[in-house]
């Protein structure tokens, strides 16, 4: 970590539609190791919201506990943050969203927080299809505790201290796949280029949007025979296609080899345009999207991009039907039924 | 047998298995002697199982008005082959067995105390008609209208209870009041009834009271207190209160407009998951809460914890049951007393509401959420299975229309603004924000100020002078000197009032801090809030000397002050909570007829403020009532008050089963010596 920010912006940093600088965008001052993953990912987060337009007080950003669900702290100063308790994350975020469903929600979670202790929490959010980003800081590591593994370590990765983890790896991806998750992304900290629209589209997206991003631990997993290090990574890495995020209205002009392009409308009508590489893979076919996971997995690579999404999502709120204004903005008009239909329940008791 | 025709004060038990039907049968004569005016209390006492296992069903009836349990049962109705043989004992000496004479009663049922009346219920059943399930369902109508006969309650009352029941399923109101007929007919013809000699006359006791259980209430306190969000998992003996919640939500939180629901519930995967949902909704500005019993409350230990120490608002009503462990799930006690009390690691301690009654259910959950709001800390209703899952006669609900919520110290755009412009040098980097968006003409934070101003959120009569931030607010300054900070709710504000809500140590800022000064600090401004939570909670009710029922007077006058205004002066005191209440009450005025007599006090509620030490002050000796093993409410006492043990005498019940009268009277009898 560091322990100065420089105050300096240069004056003629560009601005949003909102007017507002990308550092308008930006958290504290992080506590994580240098060259954490972790910092890598939050300031794509930075960077996806400062370009997306987006109000950093119409966001909550949510959190377990670990090294990633420290990261809330350290993006979006201006948006209200709760570092709730390990794995439970995902309940908090519900209920959250079931108060007000006009706010973006943003929850970072680790590898342990979801796939060990947080397992319960985090496939029942996704069945709920709750609207919300779902973030994995994936290290396969446990930071805070000096490096044990996790749940999405793989078989036979080599920790630090040379000991052979011996149990089959969590698949995040395809468990949410298999799971009805309606957004499921795949990245790694080091590609910007990938996470950034990513990130838009997962926020974009009406339903539960979850991203598993590869964010290796520099202090307890970047050693040889990791298959988190940084380097491992970088050379497994199989990309699905470059993509790009149009909010709502806007033309993309970025250019595409004929052939190869697929837009995808959001239900706000923006449009992702995948650039595939991938064979024999479509992004709207859950059993596509799982195939070309395993087959990946299969030859040792990590697929990444946007790898599944239903464009016929429906959210919880929709669900449940609830009113399209907030809960948490009803009147007492709204929500008490007075002392006249009290006497009619007392009535009906006697 | 001739003795002294008891006329509305007996007790009957009903034996059934499990299942059949037997519960809507028996409700019906409950409702049928409520509807005569007479005072009456059921119990059900049922088994961990959905159908086949033993389950009773008792019925107090007391033109006293004594509402609690009392030991003895003068009449048996034992249709259960399966516990015939316990049935057949505990009959009251001068009692009646009442049985299905179909086959005959097997060797050893030959008591001479007693007055056996065998009905042939089977036969009659299977005469009259020809589906199975219908001969197992009317076979229960048929022994209440023998009870009809026997008792000799009005037709007409019964008769217009199974039209009200049936309502909508007419085709079902002739066959049971056919049944109904068969077993009067058949009493009338075979028995004479004024051999029997108990009664049910008709009386106008009970005013405008109402029959209604304690969950229901809850439920229905949540209703009118606002809450929008419920996130619950099922575990008896709490179901019901989520299940009244969406009864009544349903049928008065629908948008007439849209037909969309003002309120969300949620049935999460385990309980950690309820209250995690519970604590999101809460800190983002809704009213919330979720219903357990003490397992789940064991596993919610872990956010009660972050709701006390990062001062987030929680509602959790607990249903006690019978534990330790999974113990006996259909069964009561008041053993959570302790858990709730401390719940979680770490310094921690919660307000808790004790109701005795429906009424007090209805009123605490609604007041529940005001505290928690109020504190900034979770509020846990410290009901149990008898009074959540039993009817009870209860004063009728009211509501005051003009009650607001009190959502306690939340701020407003506004007030987050006016805290800013006193200050004139801000903070660096925020001052230079907003002058930014000034500079552009973004309008945002103008539009999020009338939001604002939309919201039902906070005190709108806030009058505390919000110069004490001396410009710059921190969510966890006390400037009122009560221990309560002000918070704010996602989305208030472009610019100001944005923290992280953690669980780990921070500052008076919401910055995370391993500062000893600081978390010392922080953990020492909880304890003075602890002190205002003694200030808001409902204080304890007390009644002095004989109790004023003597007479034959239903219902008593509590004082809410210490001494009562009509005097007091023993120098023995006893205390009792929730639904020991009328079965204490009953216990003294039994010891005042020899007497006995004893100052009583009933708190309300956990942290104790300086009218409950009054009372233990100004006695010598008290007697704790309590329904579980350990004295926990007693060692709480002592914890928090620093009270001599040797001042405290237990008064015990932990067998699962609602404590009695009689029990109380004797243990208090016996240790007073």
């Amino acid at each position: 970590m560091t322990y100065v920010r420089s105050t300096f912006r240069h004056p003629a940093l560009p601005k949003n539609d909102l007017g507002y600088t990308v550092d308008y965008y930006e958290g504290s001052l992080s506590t994580l190791c240098a060259g954490c993953g972790h910092d890598s990912i939050n300031a794509a987060i930075v960077e996806a919201c400062w370009e997306l337009n987006i109000e950093p007080h119409k966001v909550a950003k949510l959190s377990g506990i670990g090294c990633s669900s420290k990261s809330p702290a350290y993006f979006l100063s201006n948006s209200h943050g709760f570092n709730s308790v390990h794995g439970r994350m995902p309940s908090v975020a519900t209920g959250a969203n079931l108060a007000n469903r006009d706010l973006i929600y943003f929850g970072v979670s680790g590898d342990g927080d979801t796939a060990s202790i947080g397992m319960g929490q985090f496939v029942h959010v996704v069945r709920r299809n709750l609207n919300m980003v779902y973030l994995v800081m994936n290290n396969g590591c446990y930071g805070l505790t000096k490096g044990q593994d996790s749940a999405t370590a793989d078989a036979g990765s080599k920790s630090k201290a040379g000991s052979v983890n011996l149990f089959e790896a969590i698949d995040l991806a395809s468990l949410a796949i298999e799971l009805g998750a309606t957004f499921v992304g795949q990245s790694f900290s080091g590609d910007k280029e990938q996470l950034i629209p990513l990130l838009k589209a997962a926020m974009k997206h009406k339903g539960f949007a979850m991203l598993n991003v590869i964010s290796p631990c520099v202090t307890f997993n970047n050693n040889p025979g990791s298959t988190k290090s940084y380097d491992y990574v970088r050379e497994h890495v199989e990309i699905t296609g470059t993509m790009d995020f149009a909010p709502m209205m806007k033309e993309i002009t970025a250019s595409y080899e004929a052939g190869s392009i697929n837009d995808l409308t959001m239900h706000d009508g923006s449009i992702i345009r995948l650039h595939k590489l991938a064979k024999d893979w479509d992004p709207f076919d859950p059993n596509s999207a799982m195939n070309a996971i395993h087959h990946a997995k299969r030859k040792g690579e990590i697929l990444t991009g946007l790898l599944y999404m239903d464009q016929d999502s429906i959210e919880l709120h929709e669900m449940l039907k609830t009113n399209e204004k907030p809960l948490n903005l009803l009147s007492k008009f709204q929500l008490c039924p007075g002392s006249e239909t009290l006497a009619k329940i007392n009535a009906g008791l006697r | 047998m001739n003795q002294e025709t008891k006329i509305n004060d007996f007790v009957i038990r009903f034996a059934n298995v499990n299942g059949t039907g037997s519960a809507s049968a028996n409700a019906l004569f409950t409702k049928a002697v409520f509807r005569m005016g007479v005072p009456v209390t059921p119990k059900n006492i049922f088994p961990s199982n959905i159908q086949g296992l033993p389950t009773w069903y008792e019925v107090r009836v007391s033109e006293k008005g004594h509402l609690g349990r009392r030991e003895g049962v003068d009449l048996m109705i034992a249709v259960n082959p399966q516990s015939m043989k316990k049935d057949y004992a505990d009959v009251a000496s001068g009692g009646y067995f009442l049985y299905d004479s179909s086959k005959p009663l097997p060797p050893g049922y030959d008591r001479t105390d007693i007055t056996h009346i065998g009905i042939p219920l089977m036969n009659l059943c299977n005469a009259e008609f020809t589906d199975a399930r219908q001969r197992q369902l009317f076979k229960n109508i048929v022994y209440v209208g023998a009870i009809v006969a026997l008792f000799k309650i009005e037709l007409d009352v019964i008769e217009e209870l199974i039209g009200q029941q049936f309502k909508g399923k007419e085709k079902l109101i002739e066959p049971n009041i056919k049944a109904l007929k068969i077993g009067e007919n058949w009493v009338l013809e075979n028995f004479d009834v004024d051999n029997f000699d108990l009664r049910i006359e008709r009386r106008d006791l009970l005013g405008d009271k109402i029959l209604f259980s304690g969950n229901s209430a809850c439920g229905l306190g949540a209703i009118y207190a606002g809450a929008t969000v419920a996130a619950w998992y099922p575990i008896t003996p709490s179901t019901s209160v989520v299940d009244a919640f969406a009864k009544y939500a349903s049928k008065y939180r629908v948008d007439a407009e849209t037909g969309n629901n003002n309120y969300a519930i949620v049935q999460a995967e385990d309980e950690l998951a309820a209250i995690g949902m519970v604590m999101g909704a809460s800190w983002n500005g809704a009213r919330a809460f979720t219903a357990t019993s003490g397992p789940g409350v064991s596993l919610m230990n872990e956010f009660l914890g972050l709701g006390y120490f990062a001062e987030v608002p929680t509602v959790l009503i607990d249903v006690q049951r019978t534990g330790p462990s999974t113990g006996m799930p259909t069964r009561t006690q008041q053993s959570d007393i302790l858990l709730a009390a401390y719940a979680s690691h770490g310094d921690t301690k919660h307000p808790l509401l004790f109701p005795a009654s429906p009424k007090e259910c209805f009123e605490m959950t609604a007041q529940a959420f005001d505290l928690t709001e109020q504190l900034q800390t979770p509020a846990i209703v410290m009901t149990d299975l008898d009074l959540g899952m039993n009817d009870h006669v209860t004063e009728p609900l009211a509501w005051d229309d003009t009650r607001e919520y009190k959502r306690g110290k939340v701020l407003t755009g506004e007030q987050l603004d006016f805290i800013y412009k006193v200050s004139t040098n801000g903070n660096g980097s925020r001052g230079k924000l907003e002058d930014r968006s000034r500079e552009n003409g973004s309008d945002s934070a103008d539009a999020v100020l009338s939001e604002a101003d939309a919201q039902p959120l906070g005190d709108q009569n806030l009058t505390q002078p919000l110069e004490q931030f001396k410009g710059k607010w921190g969510r966890y300054l006390d400037i009122d000197g009560d221990g309560i900070p002000y918070r704010t709710i996602p989305g208030t504000h472009s610019t100001r009032g944005a923290f992280v809500t953690r669980g780990s140590s921070r500052d008076e800022y919401a910055v995370y801090t391993e500062d000893a000064d600081v978390y010392q600090r922080f953990v020492d401004r909880l304890a003075r809030k602890w002190e205002t939570a003694k200030e808001l909670v409902p204080g304890p009710v007390f009644l002095s000397g004989p109790p004023a029922s003597t007479g034959g007077q239903f219902g008593h006058s509590y004082s809410a002050i210490w001494p009562p205004p009509y005097g007091g002066g023993s120098d023995l005191g006893v205390i009792f909570f929730g639904t020991s209440t009328d079965a204490a009450i009953e216990a003294l005025e039994l010891l005042a007829d020899e007497g006995i007599l004893l100052d009583a006090m009933r708190p309300r509620a956990f942290p104790f403020g300086k009218a409950f030490r009054d009372f233990v002050d100004s006695h010598e000796r008290i007697f704790v009532i309590e329904q579980n093993r350990d004295a926990q409410f007693r060692s709480l006492m002592m914890i928090e008050l620093g009270v001599n043990a040797d001042k405290l005498v237990s008064v015990l019940n932990y067998d699962g089963m609602p404590i009695t009268a009689d029990n109380i009277f004797r243990q208090i009898k016996d240790k007073i010596k």
